[in-house]
């Protein structure tokens, strides 16, 4: 049999994900078997996961999909016309008019790679982008671990290094686990927003330098979790340090459409790196990921994205095209990309809907996040940065000591520990911040705030029920 | 780039040229929409409603297509297939397919802990080879892949820094596999790698046999022997044609040789939605289940499958419509019984004129098709054929195929992408296609191998 011995020792290395959202699944197994519990229903919240959380999903994606997938739909007068032209347009762009087919290039489909980049030039005014540089793929994550596959290399003082922000998003330390690469941390300061420190960016890579080779720097803005949306100034000053510093860009920008902080703006790194000059324009490498769970559209179990890749070697973007072979992106999921960069316009029948449903996410997204940052900072033993973008809360958690011991013993982290009780007594799953890199002595919880507003509201009455609580118990 | 894309773009930069046929013909995919045989309805129907939930209300679907439909809803979290899912599936769709894959292996238990759902078959396969692969190792893993074999595998194996150990198949003998072939490429690989894994297609691909049960016990006794994982992909499963053949999986052979092999014998099934009468390769779908691994392996697997959050919904559900077809008695059942058996009868039919057509020409040479979705058959061409393609600086396989798309607008694939015997030569294409377009593809190529054949002989 198969020993542990055998296993390739870089599985091995691949950490456990977190427990809370199996337990989540499996408390909310016991109630629909009749356990009885202090609570109805399981409110799971940890991920960036709107559907599931009770938000609706965008009418006119929704509709444009369906007749895709069944075609005789297109005959259907009770859909919009808007909705059965576009569902032809896009029909027409797949092999055999059918969703079935495989996209003929492991790209992904020429028309939506042609719709990406539009978006792309639109967005970032006064820069184009190209068909060929954009890569469509089953998901962002998908595509940072195939960048990172090419980057990585060797074991020990030459293993490939990535700096990777202190907290990052959930999902990440265990892909780059998975690609083999050693993560550099650099930490975001809390005080300040989570703003980035280039000081501190600096002496993380000064110190990695004799342990790894670091090739590359993880950047993720609108920040996830933190919420923080970079100025143009630190984003310039970032570009220098990759540029003198050799290092491959990684922007992660899936939460570009939901900036709602007060005078804060989105701006991509590639329009920021355009505007610098042909110098840094033409020779930093950037790769710039996207995709459908990005909370307007939120359609995370459609497993869609794309990257965009500037300034890199043609035969290195060549082996890279190469090595999606096996994960050919699904049909549908390049279809709905399509439908969200480039959604119904003003005069289109769908597009007075489409602005309302796109509006009242926006408003609940920023209202629920300003509502939640209020009362979870009012809180004893909690601070919480308000979030300007993005769907996350991050609050701080300053937990008695009594507790942490405790944890100690239990073998388990502090904040894994405190969210795993709430779950428990309370059937509210949050995130706990370690998932996202947060190193010991730093608890932090992690939780989403796109929901409808009256299960926001439970979530946080329930939190703060469970949180007087434990902290009454260690007085 | 690869050899397809080349060659279409080849075509496309000829627009505006006047060629003798009116459109490119693409059978180099096994890929039943491009060509034009339709999806299933019921599982279109079902799908649509599942992403526009307003669907299920309406009367114009049937009511077996609504209920489904609300099941599969009620079964997401925040009844919406745009929520993550639990990594290795939907639980209950998990379920559903350990029954069927029950069903299917005569009452051989499958347990849906085993059992990963992953966006299409290679992406499992792709995981199993990250456990197994150790590319730091030396020496180096090898793993024993088949000749002829599609290269998404192989290419996945040295990606990952591992060694393909080839064995090759019978050709004469209908492609059918010979154990001693597989000692003779095991005893090769001595003092160049280390085998840890035997992969076997079955149905093959592009090669269209079907194992017997002998031949499988055969290569069950041989990884036991040396302890060889075997990873067995049967995406083909439902596409048997052979009149005398008949698909039973390996886990079924293992199961019912018994005591010692069922219980020792590392196995990982691969299956799919994109093959089959389903078809739906766009969707991406697909399914490994793992049989007598180590526990506490499994627990790596399942990190392994964590680091992508979940297989896109719409696939898992296609699975699911995939194993749960409408019954008798079900409203959809006629029409979707009516489906299958045309493009049943169609496949039956084409393999039949596949066989015809081509070994009536000279210089052509097809295996009978047993079971899959390819025809491959060899081609013996003669020395001026070799020595034009050699000045193009072509392999002549490919050399053929290119003419025959400028000449003929018909695009296939040459044997030397999936890996032959030196110095032969054969040619790979689809024929999951409606029936007036098999004729077309095999009356374009008769017309166009006559005449290429005069020119070089």
């Amino acid at each position: 049999m198969t020993s542990m011995q055998q296993v390739n020792p870089r599985v091995l290395g691949i950490r456990e994900p977190s427990k809370l959202q199996s337990l989540a699944a499996c408390v909310t197994q016991e109630i629909r078997q009749g356990a009885n519990k202090p609570f109805k229903k399981v409110i799971d919240v940890s991920s960036c996961d709107p559907h599931r959380a009770g938000m609706d999903p965008v009418s006119f994606v929704r509709q444009v999909l369906a007749v895709c997938l069944y075609p005789e739909l297109l005959e259907d007068k009770s859909l919009p016309l808007d909705v059965r032209q576009r569902a032809q347009t896009l029909l027409g762009a797949c092999e055999g008019r059918s969703v079935g087919s495989y996209s003929t290039t492991s790209c992904g489909l020429p028309l939506v790679q042609k719709s990406v980049a539009e978006f792309i030039t639109s967005r970032d005014v006064g820069v184009k982008s190209r068909l060929e540089d954009i890569i469509l793929c089953g998901g962002s994550q998908k595509a940072v671990s195939m960048v990172l596959h090419l980057m990585a290399s060797r074991e020990g003082r030459t293993q490939t290094g990535v700096l990777t922000p202190a907290p990052c998003p959930h999902t990440l330390p265990a892909l780059l686990e998975m690609c083999g690469v050693k993560q550099v941390l650099y930490h975001l300061m809390e005080d300040q927003g989570w703003a980035v420190d280039l000081n501190e960016m600096q002496r993380a890579l000064k110190a990695a330098r004799g342990h790894c080779e670091p090739r590359a720097i993880y950047i993720s803005n609108p920040g996830n979790p933190t919420g923080h949306v970079q100025d143009r100034e630190t984003m310039e000053e970032l570009i220098r340090f990759v540029a003198a510093e050799g290092l491959v860009l990684l922007a992660e920008e899936v939460y570009q459409d939901s900036v709602f902080g007060h005078d804060k703006e989105f701006l991509s790194y590639k329009k920021v790196l355009f505007d610098m000059g042909k110098e840094l324009s033409e020779t930093v490498e950037l790769v710039s990921f996207h995709s459908l769970s990005s909370p307007c559209i939120g359609e995370c179990g459609l497993r869609g994205g794309y990257m965009e890749i500037i300034n890199m070697e043609p035969e290195v973007t060549k082996h890279l095209k190469r090595m999606l072979g096996p994960y050919t992106p699904p049909v549908l999921p390049q279809l709905a990309l399509q439908l969200m960069v480039n959604p119904p316009t003003p005069g289109e029948l769908s597009y007075q809907t489409y602005l309302q449903e796109i509006l009242h996410i926006k408003t609940t997204l920023s209202q629920n996040a300003q509502r939640a940052h209020e009362f979870l900072n009012a809180l004893p033993g909690m601070t919480c940065q308000p979030a300007m973008a993005g769907v996350f809360l991050f609050p701080c958690l300053h937990l008695p000591t009594e507790m942490i011991e405790e944890a100690k013993m239990l073998g388990v982290k502090a904040d894994v520990l405190y969210c795993q009780r709430l779950l428990e007594e309370e059937g509210v799953c949050l995130g706990a911040g370690c998932e996202n890199g947060q190193e010991d002595q730093n608890y932090h919880i992690r939780l989403c705030v796109l929901a409808p507003p009256d299960t926001l509201d439970q979530v946080l009455a329930r939190l703060r029920s469970f949180h007087l609580r434990l902290l009454s118990r260690f007085p | 780039m690869s050899y397809t894309e080349r060659k279409k773009n080849k075509t496309g930069s000829t627009a505006g040229v006047r060629k003798p046929f009116k459109e490119v013909i693409n059978v180099s995919m096994g890929d039943l929409h491009t060509s034009g045989l339709k999806p299933l309805s019921f599982v279109r129907q079902v799908l649509a409603a599942c992403l526009y939930p307003q669907l299920v209300n309406s009367s114009r679907l049937p009511v077996d297509v609504r209920q489904r439909a609300q099941r599969l809803l009620g079964e997401c979290v925040g009844g919406s297939i745009g929520s993550y899912t639990a990594t290795a599936g939907i639980p209950e769709v998990v379920q559903r397919i350990s029954e069927f894959i029950t069903r299917r292996d005569g009452g051989v238990p499958s347990s849906p802990d085993n059992i990963y759902i992953s966006p299409g078959s290679q992406w499992c396969l792709m995981n199993m080879l990250k456990v197994l692969v150790n590319s730091e190792s030396s020496p180096r893993t090898g793993v024993l892949t088949p000749v002829p074999s599609h290269c998404t595998t192989t290419s996945s194996i040295v990606g990952l820094g591992g060694v393909i150990v080839p064995y090759y198949l019978t050709e004469e003998n209908g492609w059918q596999l010979q154990v001693e072939e597989l000692q003779r490429a095991l005893d090769s690989a001595k003092g160049i790698c280390n085998p840890v894994a035997l992969y076997i297609i079955n149905p093959g691909n592009p090669s269209g046999q079907v194992q017997s049960r002998k031949s499988m016990q055969e290569v069950i006794q041989f990884v036991r022997e040396n302890r060889l994982f075997l990873l067995a992909d049967e995406v083909y499963q439902d596409l048997v044609y052979g009149e005398h053949s008949e698909f039973i999986s390996y886990k079924r052979v293992l199961a019912e040789m018994g005591p010692p092999h069922a219980d020792t014998v590392e196995l990982a099934s691969f299956h799919s939605a994109s093959k089959g009468f389903i078809g739906e390769c766009g969707l991406r779908g697909g399914y490994v289940e793992l049989v007598n691994l180590d526990p506490a392996v499994m627990k790596h697997i399942h990190t392994l499958f964590s680091t992508d959050s979940c297989a896109p919904v719409l696939g898992q559900m296609a699975l699911d419509l995939m194993v749960n077809p409408p019954q008798p008695g079900d409203p959809s059942y006629p029409l979707d019984d009516m489906e299958r058996e045309h493009i049943r009868k169609t496949l039956v039919h084409n393999v039949k004129r596949v066989s015809e057509v081509l070994n009536s020409l000279p210089g052509f040479c097809c295996q009978p098709v047993e079971g899959g979705a390819f025809a491959f058959p060899r081609l013996f061409l003669p020395p001026k054929a070799i020595q034009k393609a050699k000045e193009m600086g072509m392999q002549p396989d490919t050399f053929y195929c290119v003419r025959l798309l400028e000449e003929a607008g018909v695009l296939i694939l040459p044997g030397c992408e999936y890996g032959q015997k030196e110095d032969t030569h054969h040619v790979r294409f689809c024929i999951l296609n409606p029936q007036e377009t098999m004729e077309e593809v095999l009356r374009r190529i008769s017309c166009f191998h006559t005449q290429f054949m005069r020119e070089v002989s």
